[in-house]
């Protein structure tokens, strides 16, 4: 008897049909693709993204070359190299970090006591050479002054959850 | 118009002309049929599918038949190179020929000849030759596999579709497709054959190697099968007598259970639209059905593909076939045929 229904049931295709019902449904259903390059997903507050050097509002910057995020990176994608400065102060004359070693942890964002470091919320930064990656004290200040905006906004988001 | 019609050049020239009114829209047509499975897959899985070349995408067969032009045409070392070359061009050649005798609307066929379903079925399976031969010229362990398990596959579903063929000849009682199409006047052969319908759809699936019976070119195992060491123009074919023979089996079904170029109810809203088109429509929705079948079922296995054409189709169909023709009998609606 099971075998008889089972054969009923394969040679009217139930399951079949009952497939099919499921793929047309779909077929009719609003499409879950973001046009990418004209429309983007949201992204989260603590998304960690390109990294950039911070400046207080008087336009100093904040990094004091304590070497903290140095120590703490997993990858040893962080160089730092620091001097007095003229005015007595201590600020790093050398910070390069090589993109292609960061494994974007975020933990030289959790390490750094006066937040300087921080990872933005860009991620649209892939280079055509390997050497554009080697990101240096100038290129991660200037991207710093271009997202400071939003990186703030997203920092004060965060700053309950932290 | 006298020279086309009473000369023998002319009457070239005429059969050429002819050739290439129904040649064109079908080229075109394959085209778009990549694009619409691109589309239908797609929306299926929730994608938007290609939208970028031209509005909504509709450039996007010409951009790709430009990228496989452009591309180098290798040759394996270890190929035979001139059956390496020959197998494309048969396979796409084979799927081009067959529509010599599909009538597009009442005597509207290249080659009205009274044994047109053999001519079709002989041109079908005559493309099982391209396969193999492209897989043996290869030279390659994948390719060799994916041309013995195309072998067997489409030899296995052709004889059930053999036994579907003769039972629609049976209510049709002729060889001459357009005779078979005006047979069915009164009803579609797919209400009174519904299983064979069924049958014959599925096996049409495994003659073109489609979805879920891609057993030949399975991605998963074999690469792409007898394909893998195409590139260029050769591929291109090969993807294009696919596409084709999607066509030509869409248009077989459309004559031997759908009525080929005839409206659904032979009175005024339906015979508004002409035969052609009615019979473009059928297709159309055939087609559909592949590319819906395609984005529902997963691939079988290669021994429940054999189990299905054997110990399923074959006892199925030569069932259905001996009942068809006792009723037939019976009660005396076997066509008579002088």
């Amino acid at each position: 008897m099971a075998l008889l229904d089972r054969t009923a049931r394969g040679l009217l295709l139930g399951e079949l049909m009952a497939g099919m019902a499921v793929t047309l449904r779909y077929f009719f259903r609003p499409k879950a693709t973001i046009n990418y390059p004209y429309e983007k997903g949201p992204i989260s507050p603590r998304f960690k993204g390109e990294h950039a050097l911070r400046r207080y509002p008087s336009g100093e910057e904040r990094c004091i070359a304590c070497k903290l995020c140095e120590a703490i990176c997993p990858a040893q994608a962080i160089t730092i190299e620091a001097e007095p400065r003229a005015d007595g102060s201590r600020r790093a004359t050398r910070y390069d970090i090589d993109m292609t070693k960061c494994i974007y942890c975020d933990l030289c964002e959790e390490a750094c006591p006066v937040d300087a470091i921080v990872q933005g919320p860009n991620f649209e930064f892939a280079t055509e050479t390997r050497e554009e990656l080697m990101y240096d004290k100038e290129k991660l200040l200037s991207n710093g002054d271009r997202w400071e905006a939003e990186i703030s906004r997203r920092l004060e988001l965060d700053e309950p959850y932290r | 118009m006298n020279f086309l019609f009473h000369t023998i050049a002319g009457g070239i020239i005429l059969a050429f002309l002819k050739a290439l009114a129904l040649l064109v829209p079908l080229l075109i047509g394959v085209a778009y049929l990549t694009y619409a499975e691109r589309k239908v897959l797609a929306a299926m899985q929730l994608r938007k599918g290609p939208n970028v070349v031209g509005t909504f995408g509709l450039l996007q067969p010409f951009a790709d038949a430009i990228k496989l032009l452009m591309k180098e045409t290798i040759i394996p070392a270890g190929a035979n190179r001139l059956l390496f070359i020959l197998a494309p061009i048969l396979t796409f050649g084979l799927a081009i020929l067959a529509w010599a005798v599909i009538p597009v609307n009442n005597g509207w066929a290249n080659a009205n000849i009274n044994v047109g379903i053999l001519y079709l079925f002989a041109i079908s399976s005559l493309g099982v030759y391209g396969v193999i031969i492209a897989g043996w010229a290869s030279n390659s362990k994948y390719a060799f596999l994916g041309a013995l398990r195309s072998a067997a596959q489409m030899v296995s579903y052709e004889v059930a579709m053999g036994f579907v063929i003769v039972s629609v000849l049976l209510c049709a009682g002729s060889l001459n497709l357009n005779d078979i199409v005006l047979a069915q006047r009164n009803v579609w052969f797919f209400i009174p054959l519904f299983p064979m319908f069924v049958v014959f759809f599925i096996s049409a699936l495994a003659e073109t190697n489609r979805s879920p019976f891609d057993l030949p070119e399975g991605e998963s195992e074999i690469v792409a099968g007898f394909m893998v060491e195409y590139s260029s123009m050769p591929y291109a074919l090969f993807f294009m007598g696919e596409y084709a023979s999607m066509f030509l089996m869409s248009a077989l079904m459309t004559i031997l259970f759908l009525g080929g170029w005839l409206s659904p109810l032979p009175f005024a809203p339906f015979t508004w639209l002409p035969g052609p088109l009615w019979f473009l429509i059928k297709i159309l929705l055939c087609l559909f059905v592949f590319l819906w079948v395609r984005a529902t079922f997963p691939r079988y296995r290669y021994d429940q593909l054999m189990r299905l054409g054997w110990k399923v189709f074959l006892p199925l169909s030569l069932g259905w076939l001996v009942l068809t023709a006792g009723v037939l009998i019976a009660t005396g609606w076997l066509p008579h045929v002088s």
